[in-house]
C-alpha cells in the first residue's frame, strides 16, 4: 500500500488540510488503490500547504498546495505512483531548494514522522540523547549543555548550560514548606510573539523530542517534576501534546522510573488564558501557580527560587528541543554551527507579508536578505518590501539599509536589532508606520501585567501622544514627550513588555519620519 | 443540584489536590459551560483556600476567562503585526459591520461572540482566524461570509396559515 503524508500541523488545517485528507482516502479507495495515509507535521513550507506527500522509490514526492478539489485531478495525474506531471508536483521534497538548502538539527524530524508514534520516533534517533544522558553523570550533562553554546531561543539568549548549572548547584531545601526538597523543568511554551510558530511547529510535528529534552533536564539537574506551558491560543498542539505525553508515559520515558532506570520524571502541560505577558519567564511562573501573572523583581533568580519557590530551570520549547541533538551528536556537532558567540542554529520564521512563509532553520550568520529573498521570495502581495520587523512585537522595524548584517546575537543588536524568538514579520509599501508604532504602545497597554507604571500607565499615554503626532498638534513638543516617555519606560519597567516596547516605536519614528508627518485628515485640523 | 453545580464541583474535585489548581479549574469550567458563573467563584476560593477577590482577580486578568455566556460560536480576529501585514484591519471592521457588534459583543440572536486575539501561530497565511477550536487562514473579507453564512442561524419563516391577514 502507498504511504501518503498529509500534515496535521495548525497552518496545513487551517488550509483545509483534513477536508484534502478526507477526499484523498476516499478517491483512492474508490478508485480501488487504497492508501496508508499519515498524518505527519509540517515540513514549515508553509506557503505550499497543504503539502501531500507521497512515498516512491526514490524519496517523497511532494504535491502543493493542494486543495480538496485539487484531490480528483492528483489522483487522475497519477500522484499515487509519484507521477510528476501535474501543476502542483514540486519535486522530490527533499529536493526542494527552499527545503534543501536548511541546516536542520532541531527540526529534522518535523514533517518527516508520524508526531505520537513512538515507532517512528526511535526509528529516527530518538531517544538517544537520553540514553546517553541516562549513562552520564549529571555534572558532565551539564557541561555537555555548556560546550555546545546552547542559548536561550526564547529571546533572552541566556547560556543553557549557564543556568543549568546553576539550577544544579542550587539548595532545594526550603525546611517547613511543602515542596522542600523539590526542583522543576518549566518549559515556556507560550509562544505569543507575533510571527513566530516554530515552538508550535515543533510540539505539533515532533513533540517527543521536547518531552526528551525536559527530561534531560531533569536528570542534569536533579528536577522529578516538568511543567509545559502552553498558551491556549494553540489547541491542536495541546491536543497533540498530551496524546505525546500520555504514549511516552505508557512506554515507560516518563514517570517513577524513566527508561527503568530508577528515577523519576512527571510532565504535565498547563494552559495558559490569552495573556501575552506570561511567556515572560517570572509571570509564566506566577501562572503556573495559579496566580495572576505578574512580572517578579530579580533577583532571587528563578534558578535559586523559581516555581512554587524551588530552584527551577525555565527554557523555551526549542533549548530544550535541541538538547537530544547535543546529548546524541556531541556538544562538537552543534557548536560547529555557528557564528561569534551564537552557536549552533536558529530556526526563523517568515511570516506577514511574504511569497514563501514558513520556518527556516540555519546556522547563525544567515542576513536578514537571504532570508527575505532567495527564502522568501519577496512580499506576498507583490509589492515592495518596506519594513521588517524581527524578534516580536517588542522588536525594532528595520528598513532596507538594515538588511545585509549577519544575523547573530552580538552582531545584530549592533544595528539596533533583536534576534529574539527568531520571527521575522514582512509589510510591503502599503504599511503605515505611524500606525504601527501606535499599535506597539496600544499592545502594550492591553497586555501589560500592571505592576510597573511606567509601563502600566505609559503605554496609554504613549497612545495618545503619538495621536497627537499624527494629528500635527504641538508636534515637536510631543515627539520630545514621547522620547522622554520611551526612556521613562525603558528605565523604568521590570520586564522586556514596557522596557522595549520602545523598540518599534522609536525605530519606526527614526526610520520612517514620513510616516508621521502625513498631512491631518480635515476632520482633525486645527483640533489642538 | 443543578448542572452548573455539578460542574464546578467536578472541576474542583479533579484538580483541587494538583499544584496551581486555580487556572485548570476555570478552563474546565469554561470548557463546558463556555463561560465561569460567578456564583462558582465563592466555591472554588473556599475550595483552594483563597479569597473571592483572588479568584476574581485572576478571572479577570486573562483575557480568556469570561463571566457571562458567549454565544453559541466564538469568532477570534487575529490582530498582531503579521496579521496586520495582511490586512487583518479591514478583516476586523469587515466583521464588525457585517455582525453588527463590536469586539467582547454578542450579536442579538446569540450565533457569534466576537474577540480579538493577539497571534494564532498561523502567521504565514494570514490573516487568521480561530471559529471555536477551528484556527482558519487566508481569512479575506469573502471568506469570512462564506464562513458566517455557514454558521448562521437560519431565520424561520411562518407562513400565515391562510390567505391574507
Amino acid at each position: 500500500m502507498t504511504t501518503v503524508y498529509v500534515p496535521r500541523d495548525t497552518t496545513a488545517l487551517a488550509l483545509e488540510a483534513d477536508a484534502v485528507a478526507e477526499r484523498l482516502q476516499t478517491g483512492a479507495a474508490h478508485r480501488g488503490q487504497p492508501v496508508d495515509l499519515v498524518r505527519n507535521g509540517s515540513r514549515g513550507l508553509f506557503w505550499l500547504e497543504p503539502l501531500v506527500e507521497v512515498d516512491t522509490p526514490d524519496g517523497r514526492m511532494a504535491y502543493g498546495p493542494v486543495t480538496p478539489d485539487d484531490v480528483p485531478g492528483l489522483l487522475d495525474a497519477g500522484m499515487l505512483g509519484g507521477q510528476p506531471d501535474h501543476p502542483l508536483c514540486q519535486g522530490l521534497t527533499e529536493s526542494i531548494p527552499y527545503l534543501r538548502d536548511q541546516q536542520r538539527l532541531t527540526f529534522a524530524r518535523t514533517g518527516v514522522i508520524d508526531p505520537v508514534s513512538l515507532e517512528d520516533y526511535r526509528a529516527s534517533g530518538g531517544w538517544q540523547g537520553l540514553e546517553a544522558a541516562l549513562a552520564m553523570a549529571p555534572e558532565a550533562i551539564v557541561d555537555a549543555v555548556t560546550e555546545s553554546g546552547l542559548r536561550g531561543r526564547g529571546g533572552a539568549a541566556f547560556p543553557a548550560g549557564t543556568k543549568w548549572r546553576t539550577v544544579l548547584e542550587a539548595d532545594p531545601e526550603r525546611p517547613g514548606s511543602h515542596w522542600s526538597g523539590q526542583k522543576f523543568i518549566a518549559c515556556n511554551a507560550d509562544e505569543g510573539d507575533a510571527g513566530t510558530f516554530a515552538d508550535r511547529m515543533l510540539m505539533e510535528g515532533d513533540p517527543y523530542c521536547l518531552i526528551e529534552g525536559m527530561v534531560i533536564a531533569g536528570l542534569a539537574v536533579g528536577a522529578t517534576r516538568g511543567f509545559i506551558y502552553l498558551r491556549s491560543e494553540y489547541p491542536n498542539a495541546a491536543g497533540i501534546l498530551n496524546e505525546a505525553l500520555q504514549r511516552a508515559e505508557s512506554a515507560g520515558y516518563l514517570g517513577e522510573s524513566v527508561c527503568g532506570s530508577g528515577r523519576a520524571f512527571h510532565l504535565s502541560v498547563r494552559l495558559g488564558a490569552g495573556a501575552y505577558i506570561c511567556g515572560e519567564e517570572t509571570s509564566m511562573l506566577d501562572s503556573l501557580e495559579g496566580k495572576r501573572g505578574m512580572v517578579r523583581v530579580k533577583p532571587p533568580l528563578p534558578a535559586h527560587r523559581g516555581l512554587f519557590g524551588q530552584p527551577t530551570v525555565i527554557n523555551n520549547v526549542l533549548t530544550l528541543a535541541s538538547v537530544p541533538f547535543i546529548l546524541r551528536e556531541g556538544a562538537r556537532s552543534y557548536a560547529d554551527y555557528g557564528m561569534g558567540r551564537s552557536r549552533g542554529t536558529q530556526p526563523f520564521q517568515l511570516a506577514g507579508n511574504i511569497a514563501r512563509g514558513g520556518l527556516v532553520e540555519l546556522a547563525f550568520g544567515v542576513t536578514l536578505r537571504t532570508l527575505l529573498e532567495d527564502f522568501g521570495g519577496g512580499t506576498a502581495s507583490g509589492a515592495r518590501m518596506r519594513a521588517v520587523q524581527v524578534g516580536g512585537p517588542l522588536g525594532s522595524y528595520l528598513p532596507e539599509s538594515h538588511w545585509d548584517e549577519p544575523m547573530d546575537y552580538e552582531g545584530f543588536s549592533e544595528v539596533g536589532g533583536m534576534i529574539g524568538h527568531g520571527g521575522i514579520v514582512v509589510f510591503d509599501e502599503s504599511v503605515d508606520m505611524a500606525a504601527q508604532a501606535r499599535f506597539a504602545m496600544h499592545f502594550c497597554e492591553d497586555e501589560s501585567c500592571g505592576k510597573c507604571t511606567p509601563c502600566r500607565i505609559g503605554a496609554v499615554r504613549g497612545v495618545e501622544v503619538i495621536d497627537r503626532i499624527i494629528a500635527n498638534q504641538e508636534r515637536d513638543t510631543n515627539l520630545t514627550l514621547l522620547d522622554d516617555l520611551c526612556e521613562t519606560m525603558e528605565q523604568g519597567s521590570l520586564c522586556a513588555m514596557g522596557g522595549m516596547t520602545p523598540n518599534p516605536v522609536r525605530s519606526a519614528l527614526q526610520h520612517f519620519p514620513e510616516d508621521f508627518q502625513r498631512p491631518a485628515p480635515t476632520a482633525h485640523a486645527g483640533g489642538g | 443540584m443543578t448542572d452548573l453545580e455539578a460542574i464546578t464541583r467536578r472541576a474542583i474535585d479533579d484538580w483541587v489536590d494538583e499544584p496551581g489548581a486555580l487556572l485548570p479549574i476555570l478552563h474546565a469550567i469554561q470548557d463546558q459551560l463556555g463561560y465561569i458563573p460567578p456564583s462558582s467563584v465563592p466555591r472554588i476560593a473556599r475550595a483552594l483556600n483563597m479569597t473571592r477577590a483572588d479568584v476574581h482577580g485572576v478571572m479577570s486578568f486573562y483575557h480568556e476567562f469570561r463571566s457571562e455566556p458567549a454565544g453559541r460560536h466564538v469568532l477570534q480576529i487575529c490582530g498582531a503585526e503579521a496579521c496586520q501585514a495582511r490586512g487583518c484591519r479591514e478583516l476586523e471592521a469587515h466583521t464588525q459591520q457585517r455582525l453588527g457588534v463590536g469586539y467582547h459583543q454578542t450579536t442579538l440572536d446569540g450565533d457569534i461572540t466576537l474577540e480579538q486575539v493577539y497571534c494564532l501561530g498561523n502567521c504565514a497565511t494570514g490573516p487568521s482566524v480561530r471559529l471555536d477550536d477551528r484556527i482558519i487562514g487566508r481569512v479575506t473579507p469573502q471568506r469570512m461570509d462564506r464562513l458566517l453564512d455557514g454558521i448562521a442561524t437560519v431565520p424561520l419563516t411562518i407562513q400565515p396559515a391562510g390567505g391574507e391577514g
